[in-house]
């Protein structure tokens, strides 16, 4: 079948097989192999990924479902400048990330939170990012630059 | 609880410094590649076939089924495979002269020894047809009895291996004094006896593994991109294992998205990928799914620990006597054997413990071999020591922060040799028994946990506490050679500046989260007076640096950041020699200083470091008999391992009429002697204390009765989220190491070591009072209630 998905503002069709996940869609069609698979039951969040602006996990969306849709992936969250976004700054700044693997569907699943809960106290962080698995930081410091982005109200842009 | 941290402990220079991460720009903005983001044009994709039973005969490998489906290009059984091996997988550590270890291969040939045992493999023009085609391979099994149960494995009711008399492989015994391990129990005024079973462990890496494998056929070399640790030792056992000469691979680790010892090892799926593309002259190619890792990718733990110890009426230690079962799994990978000795040491934790005995007997059963998992060997030792030495406090009748201050071994006792034969390195103990104490208001703690027990609260409050010492900067090749490691335990590094006054670093170690590229170039910096954003480190691909003992055991700081300091120092002292010549002064009288040498009172006078390197590029005019560039390499092999240690505070919160356990606070005041990079130890720690507590609350890999693991995906393996644990309260005391120049020690695996045990005897702390004495990992709501009720019914709890 064919879907026509804008990723990160560009728009393309493409034929996929009909059970294509949009993970593989975005990482073997798209080019796009920043949105990470770390599991297969829905369970660890590597794979979160914007769909018209809220969070999914792209292993648990048809590529058919998007069509039409607006996706937004780690890969366009940096200007195009190379100016990171402010939970990438944050992430860097508060040494939110070891591996790595986690961390882009983390970003994802964390721009989406902080839409809906622009000023959360750090039980909210922690309850909104218990869809996203990281094995290395143990969270401290994911959840530190969770809440150094919100007091700065970085996230109107 | 708000995290306090270390101030910069900064030299005047970078290091010390808590500067940002190198690596990060690239791994969170998506460009970072690992191994699966790797695009190779006509590669196949490998899927294996993998045994439903813990133990069974294949009695026939049909796979024309498979060989009719869309896509495929071939498939094979064991036995069509089996002349691609030049020896079976390899076992780099024998423990003894006798140790049993049942051959091995990628694809089994007529007996399957797990449940995940490959019986077949499939290649396919895709991964989704080699998965789909790998379910029409007809393979027929005759199902043997399956040695599950570790005790039971070890009374050989059930043998693991047809071929086998026995399941066990080796016992391995390290008792210097037997008499005075007697004598000291004979005339113990206390003793302590316990078990503990430290349950099978799931790494859970975030990034599951994955390979690929592109054959140059008419070179005949091979381009090995894998998910490893170790691409250095991959090299040689790759070579070794499937007969292809060792020069003609080329191992590259890309990005590694976390490893945890889990990638500490040569696989089946790494060797059957080479073997395949050397077959058909093609790449190939496998993506780890996570269902498949909980089978094939090894598991961690799995002891049952018996703990003795023989104390006097005042709770000061007289022995301690530890026997263990191991369960080896189904087969010897790596450094199986070698894992518990990794902890055999350090069974009497950070004690003063005059006479010691250790003895530990490795089983096979049928299920997914063990291996080493973060910590290997000493988080299992420093669960036994400190759950027995709260069991001793309760016995002795004094605070579990007393009991272990009347033991701990002083400050003026360094270099200490212990009763098992280490030479400890430094240590202030006490001081950060003394620090944590204060960090968590230990008193308050203790007030607030009475008046919940006086008001009758159905939410008590437990505080556990673990001092630790662990061994770590794995490295002095003559011990390892003593304990029957068949590799050393160096690492080599090289630094070279370009001509245009930047620096390459090359070292062997493997990172996979660590932040080596930012701790390598703060090193190099300092030393050579240039910023850190000049060095490039160039690291896991064998083809840039060839020499290397790789990642693991919180070595690669000790070891491999020792190796870069000591190159740097010979590169500045061939620049200082340059430097003269061209100055026409002595060697001497010169000065090395942000960059620039000067001569000794005359600071106007001097030439950058730069500068000199490109005088060393042309060599237009250098001093007699040197050659030209500035390039210095040294390998580092340490007389002694490091100890870092420390005590962890956690406080949890037991709901009596749920059993829910709340760990709302963790304090940790750690000691891994001087610090390169405070945010990354800080970040260490933190992630080490959660994989700590992951063990001590959520996780176990469950088996049936006849060894089906059923423990497979992220909602039954319990690999905790966010919300499961609290933002942790860190300290640190610096005592500097004498093992190595820089004075460090290691803090990839001290928090894992640290931290099981105190959750856990913050647990049994927190009802204690209604004399509840144990409780098995992990600590699940059901265990805690049934514990209530089964020591104080009417409590709150039931059976």
């Amino acid at each position: 079948m064919q879907v026509t998905v804008t990723v990160n503002g560009v728009t393309e069709s493409h034929d996929v097989e009909t059970r294509t996940l949009l993970v593989h869609y975005l990482r073997e069609v798209r080019g796009l192999t920043g949105t990470n698979i770390g599991c297969d039951t829905t369970s660890c969040g590597a794979c979160t990924v914007l769909l018209d602006g809220e969070s999914v996990k792209s292993c648990t969306v048809l590529a058919a479902q998007a069509d039409g849709e607006e996706i937004t992936t780690i890969e366009g969250m940096a200007a195009p400048d190379g100016t990171l976004h402010p939970i990438q700054e944050a992430f860097r700044e508060h040494h939110g990330l070891q591996c790595g693997f986690c961390t882009p569907g983390m970003v994802m699943a964390i721009a989406s939170f902080l839409k809906e809960h622009p000023s959360p106290n750090e039980a909210e962080v922690r309850e909104g990012l218990e869809g996203n698995l990281c094995r290395c930081t143990g969270y401290h410091n994911i959840v530190q630059a969770v809440l150094a982005v919100s007091r700065e109200g970085q996230l109107v842009s | 609880m708000s995290a306090t941290v270390t101030e910069d402990t900064g030299t005047g220079g970078v290091v010390g410094t808590r500067m940002r991460r190198r690596e990060d720009p690239a791994l969170l903005s998506g460009e970072a590649r690992y191994v699966h983001d790797i695009v190779v044009p006509g590669a196949l994709h490998m899927a294996l076939v993998r045994s439903p039973y813990a133990h069974a005969r294949v009695t026939s490998v049909d796979v024309s089924g498979a060989l009719g489906m869309p896509g495929v290009v071939a498939a094979f059984s064991g036995t069509d495979l089996a002349q691609e091996w030049g020896s079976p997988m390899p076992c780099a550590w024998p423990v003894t002269a006798d140790m049993q270890a049942p051959p091995h291969l990628p694809v089994a040939l007529n007996e399957v020894c797990y449940a995940g045992d490959a019986a077949a493999v499939v290649l396919a023009t895709s991964q989704a047809e080699a998965q789909d085609a790998a379910g029409a391979v007809a393979v027929t099994y005759d199902e043997l009895p399956a040695a599950v149960d570790l005790e039971d494995a070890a009374g050989d009711r059930v043998l693991a291996h047809s071929d086998l008399t026995s399941n066990r492989a080796y016992t391995w015994e390290l008792t210097p004094d037997p008499a005075a391990v007697e004598r000291a129990f004979d005339g113990a005024a206390v003793t302590v006896k316990e078990r503990y079973v430290q349950q099978r462990l799931i790494p859970a890496a975030m990034e599951p593994r994955g390979v690929c494998v592109v054959p140059q056929p008419f070179g005949g070399e091979y381009v090995v991109y894998s998910a490893t640790q170790i691409p250095h030792i991959l090299r040689t056992m790759l070579g070794i294992t499937a007969g292809v000469p060792e020069e003609r691979i080329r191992v590259v680790a890309p990005s590694v998205g976390g490893g945890f010892g889990s990638k500490l090892n040569v696989y089946a799926e790494e060797l059957l990928c080479l073997a395949l593309a050397r077959r058909l002259r093609k790449p190939v190619r496998w993506s780890e799914e996570r269902s498949e890792a909980a089978l094939a990718t090894i598991h961690g733990r799995g002891q049952i620990q018996e703990i003795e110890l023989a104390a006097d009426a005042d709770g000061h230690l007289q022995a301690v006597r530890v026997r263990l079962l191991a369960d080896m799994g189904a087969y010897m990978q790596l450094v199986t054997p070698g894992v518990p000795l990794l902890g055999a040491f350090l069974y009497h934790g950070a004690y003063d413990v005059p006479a010691y005995s250790f003895t530990c007997t490795g089983v096979f059963t049928n299920k997914t071999p063990t291996d080493a998992y973060r910590g290997a060997g000493r988080p299992e030792a420093t669960y036994a020591i400190e759950r027995a030495m709260d069991a001793l406090a309760r016995k002795v009748g004094v605070d579990p922060a007393e009991v272990r201050r009347r033991n701990l071994i002083g400050a003026d006792k360094f270099p200490y040799t212990s009763a098992a034969g280490l030479v400890f390195d430094s240590g202030e103990y006490e001081r950060a028994l003394d620090a944590v104490l204060e960090l968590v208001d230990y008193q308050g703690l203790r007030a607030d946990q009475a008046s919940r027990r006086a008001q009758g609260a159905t939410r008590l409050l437990g505080i556990g506490l673990s001092s630790y010492v662990e061994m770590c900067g794995l490295a002095p090749s003559r011990v390892l050679a003593s304990l029957n490691y068949v590799a050393g335990g160096w690492e080599a590094a090289t630094v070279r500046m370009l001509p245009t006054g930047t620096v390459q670093v090359v070292t062997g170690a493997t990172p996979h989260g660590q932040g080596h590229v930012t701790s390598w170039s703060m090193i190099v910096a300092d030393k050579l007076g240039v910023t850190p954003e000049d060095v490039e480190v160039l690291h896991s691909d064998t083809a840039v640096s060839p020499l290397g003992m790789d990642t693991y055991g919180s070595r690669s700081l000790a070891v491999g950041g020792t190796a870069i300091a000591l190159a740097a120092d010979r590169l500045v002292d061939k620049a200082r020699l340059l430097a003269a010549h061209r100055l026409e002064v002595a060697p001497e009288d010169l000065e090395l200083s942000g960059g620039q040498f000067s001569v000794r009172g005359t600071p106007s006078t001097g030439m950058t470091i730069g500068a000199l390197a490109f005088e060393a590029f042309t060599a237009h005019d250098l001093p007699e008999g040197m050659e030209p560039n500035l390039e210095a390499s040294a390998t580092f092999d340490p007389t002694n391992f490091t100890f870092p240690f420390g005590t962890h505070v956690a406080v949890v919160e037991v709901d009596t009429e749920t059993g829910k356990v709340d760990l709302v606070g963790y304090s940790a005041v750690d000691d891994c002697g001087n610090q390169i990079n405070p945010l990354i130890v800080d970040g260490q720690v933190h992630g080490g204390i959660v994989q700590g507590v992951a063990q001590a609350l959520f996780e176990e890999a469950v088996y049936d009765d006849h060894g089906n693991l059923l423990t497979t995906t992220f909602t039954d393996y319990l690999v905790p989220a966010a919300s499961e644990v609290p933002s942790f309260s860190l300290g640190r005391t610096v005592t500097p190491s004498p093992s190595n120049p820089m004075g460090v020690k290691g803090i990839g695996e001290a928090g894992t070591i640290a931290s099981t045990p105190a959750v856990v005897n913050a647990v049994v702390d927190a009802l204690s009072h209604l004399g509840v004495e144990d409780m098995a990992m992990p600590v699940t709501p059901e265990r805690v209630w049934r514990s209530i009720g089964a020591a104080a019914p009417g409590t709150g709890g039931g059976r």
